[in-house]
């Protein structure tokens, strides 16, 4: 396996709220190896985003990091001063974010935000600037780049929207890209050609992906590892496949299970009884107990990480441990 | 179409006209320079027809008109032509709805809820001035549809905010049924839901058709969750329906090759959890309702469209026995 670009460890974010303080992310740890593409799942609230976030050193008051590091190529990330984080944001790392109206300048040309991104770690003539700048557009899949370059974002469409979101954050060639949901307002059939034009730009240029996505069948098509995660905290690890096929945490097979895709037609979905507990309120021990058909005592104190092979969960009563695989079981 | 069905929509056209700016206008009244208006072409001559107790499911993308054909057959927006009936009678007169019998669940419960309202007034509000119930009646009511949709009785003096967006969208459910309707349109009820809550939601509809015998169009961009709840599926692409049919064979045996298409695209993961990593994307974009190109509007995303279809406009026509699909060249043969 490739060398680790990117190590997490107990990472800690909190928002402080006169409700009391929301513990978003609380001791995630996680590696990304180079070139690998990652999947972060979990529903909303779960702490996916701020962790992308995190990373970056984009949480702001009333939010905090409380603690933990962030490694990338070794060099600490948490508490490095603002200048050195500027010049590695966009550079090293970039993000590319769920709604790409609100992330480009609406009054602004295409060309002129290109311009910006690459002058802000780069010094560079107005040609070969604009060459930069075509080249990356049409990398991404968009026709008649040189017209593009040209037009504001309120004259593309979503899916072009997104890809010159996209484009801006490969313009440096960074070691890591981090996408929070960057498919979620698209229509099927953009998400589908975003997805494969993702897959062969990040395997060409070597690019380590973060994919933040609630939707774990569009995260299966990308990722060859996932973390799940669940009010704040990591709870599941390992290969794609493996964790899809032998869910270890309930939550992770919960979540399965709840796909409409997995059930005959017509007949009522497996639901996970609830919803998730609020981040300001966190139960002792493990968060998922309350609507956990396997919860025991045990599960009031908090589940340590266990770790096999290749995963990880966090479970007092794991899935498809040892035995044969639940879904052989079932026939399937 | 013969009327034959509960929900009737009839030759549905719906456009949608743009008052030219004030510069166009003002050159017209001096100069005499017609400024034609800009017309989006939402919805052009859809019929449809839905058995008591069906569940009909519309997909498309954004932009198809899937959701202005959910409002003009819930009796919320008029048709530009065409006629919308439920049960023989017409949704709409004169721009005005005259039925209670189809209601509406939309998509955000977020914004479809009154913020200031308690959610016990926001349920009752309809069938009151309905005068369906008495005010003396309400508390009564409110509780038997809260306890319908599962939520708690002390729910109705609570506010909006006070609720995740799965017992809000609960709410927006128990404010339609409470209108008593015999058929609901939900445009995309559970899109803005985590998966988890997404099919609580879903089981609640299915429960809810079983007990109430309703009639439901179900729009929704998710094949995943179309294929889960509907009888039938209409496939809707630029105004136009290219695909109907029963579910099970629209899902496995695709006739038109939009509908080939989208299902291709659409990440999933297979019975034994495997991703499914080969989806193939359509190539290019949904062409703009404003200028529809001419002949078959898919054809220049198909691959197998042919000089017919740039020029030609296919009609929908039977291709089985309870099948319909708009393509000159259907796959699998005429």
């Amino acid at each position: 396996m490739n060398p680790v670009l990117l190590r997490v460890r107990d990472l800690k974010a909190e928002f402080v709220t006169r409700a009391g303080v929301a513990r978003a992310v609380d001791g995630v740890s996680f590696d990304v190896h180079a070139g690998e593409i990652v999947g972060l799942v979990g529903e909303s609230g779960c702490g996916k985003s701020v962790t992308g976030y995190s990373i970056l050193g984009l949480i702001d008051a009333p939010g905090r990091i409380a603690g933990g590091s962030v490694q990338l190529d070794g060099q600490e990330l948490i508490g490095m001063p603002h200048q050195q984080l500027r010049a590695l944001r966009g550079r090293r790392i970039a993000m590319v974010f769920q709604d790409p109206m609100s992330t480009l300048n609406p009054v602004l040309t295409v060309s002129a935000q290109m311009n910006m991104a690459i002058q802000s770690h780069r010094r560079c003539e107005a040609a070969q600037m604009r060459q930069h700048a075509l080249s990356a557009l049409a990398k991404v899949g968009i026709p008649d780049p040189e017209r593009r370059l040209m037009a504001y974002p309120h004259e593309l469409s979503g899916g072009m929207r997104q890809r010159v979101a996209i484009a801006i954050a490969f313009l440096h060639q960074p070691a890591l890209v981090i996408c929070d949901e960057p498919t979620t307002a698209l229509d099927v059939s953009i998400q589908a050609q975003i997805l494969v034009e993702m897959k062969t730009l990040v395997r060409e240029a070597g690019i380590s992906l973060i994919w933040i996505s609630h939707d774990l069948a569009t995260v299966s098509v990308l990722a060859s590892r996932l973390l799940v995660m669940y009010a704040g905290r990591l709870i599941e690890e390992g290969p794609t496949e493996e964790v899809l096929r032998r869910p270890r945490h309930p939550y992770t097979q919960g979540l399965i299970d709840s796909l409409p895709s997995r059930a005959k037609p017509g007949q009522d979905l497996v639901q996970i009884p609830g919803s998730a507990p609020p981040l300001g309120e966190l139960p002792l021990g493990c968060a998922f107990r309350d609507r956990c058909q396997f919860a025991s005592s045990v599960c009031f104190t908090a589940p340590a990480q266990t770790v096999d092979h290749q995963r990880s969960w966090r479970c007092h009563h794991p899935l498809n441990v040892g035995g044969p695989v639940r879904l052989a079981d079932a026939g399937q | 179409m013969s009327s034959t069905g509960f929900i009737d929509l009839d030759r549905i056209t719906r456009r949608f006209t743009s008052i030219p700016p004030f510069t166009q206008r003002l050159l017209k009244r001096l100069g005499g320079f017609a400024a034609s208006p800009t017309v989006v072409y939402a919805v052009e001559g859809v019929s449809l027809s839905l058995a008591h107790g069906e569940t009909l499911g519309l997909v498309g993308e954004s932009g198809c008109g899937k959701s202005t054909l959910g409002r003009v057959a819930a009796g919320i927006l008029p048709a530009t032509a065409g006629n919308a009936t439920v049960a023989g009678e017409a949704v709409m007169v004169d721009g005005r709805k005259t039925t209670t019998r189809i209601q509406m669940v939309f998509q955000d419960p977020y914004a479809s809820l009154n913020p200031r309202m308690r959610i016990g007034e926001t349920i009752a509000e309809g069938p009151v001035s309905h005068g369906m119930i008495t005010k003396a009646q309400s508390a009564s009511d409110v509780n038997r549809w809260l306890n319908a949709v599962g939520l708690d009785a002390s729910a109705a003096q609570r506010f909006p905010h006070q609720f995740s967006g799965g017992q809000r969208q609960r709410v927006a459910i128990a404010r339609a049924l409470a209108m008593r309707p015999d058929a609901l349109v939900c445009d995309e009820p559970v899109a803005s839901l985590d998966v988890s809550i997404q099919a609580q939601i879903i089981n609640l509809f299915l429960s809810l058709r079983r007990e109430l015998n309703l009639t439901m169009l179900f729009i929704s961009h998710d094949l995943s969750v179309v294929r889960h709840v509907s009888d039938r599926v209409a496939i809707m692409y630029l105004g136009r329906i290219v695909e109907l049919g029963p579910t099970e064979r629209i899902f496995t045996a695709p006739r038109h090759p939009y509908t080939r298409a989208l299902l291709d695209s659409a990440p999933r993961l297979a019975a034994d959890g495997a991703p499914m990593q080969d989806i193939q994307p359509i190539r290019g974009e949904l062409p703009s309702p404003i200028h529809p190109p001419p002949g078959c509007a898919f054809h220049q995303r198909c691959a197998y469209a042919q000089e017919r279809c740039r020029t030609e406009l296919p009609a929908l026509r039977a291709t089985g026995k309870s099948d319909q699909a708009a393509c000159h060249f259907p796959l699998g043969g005429p």
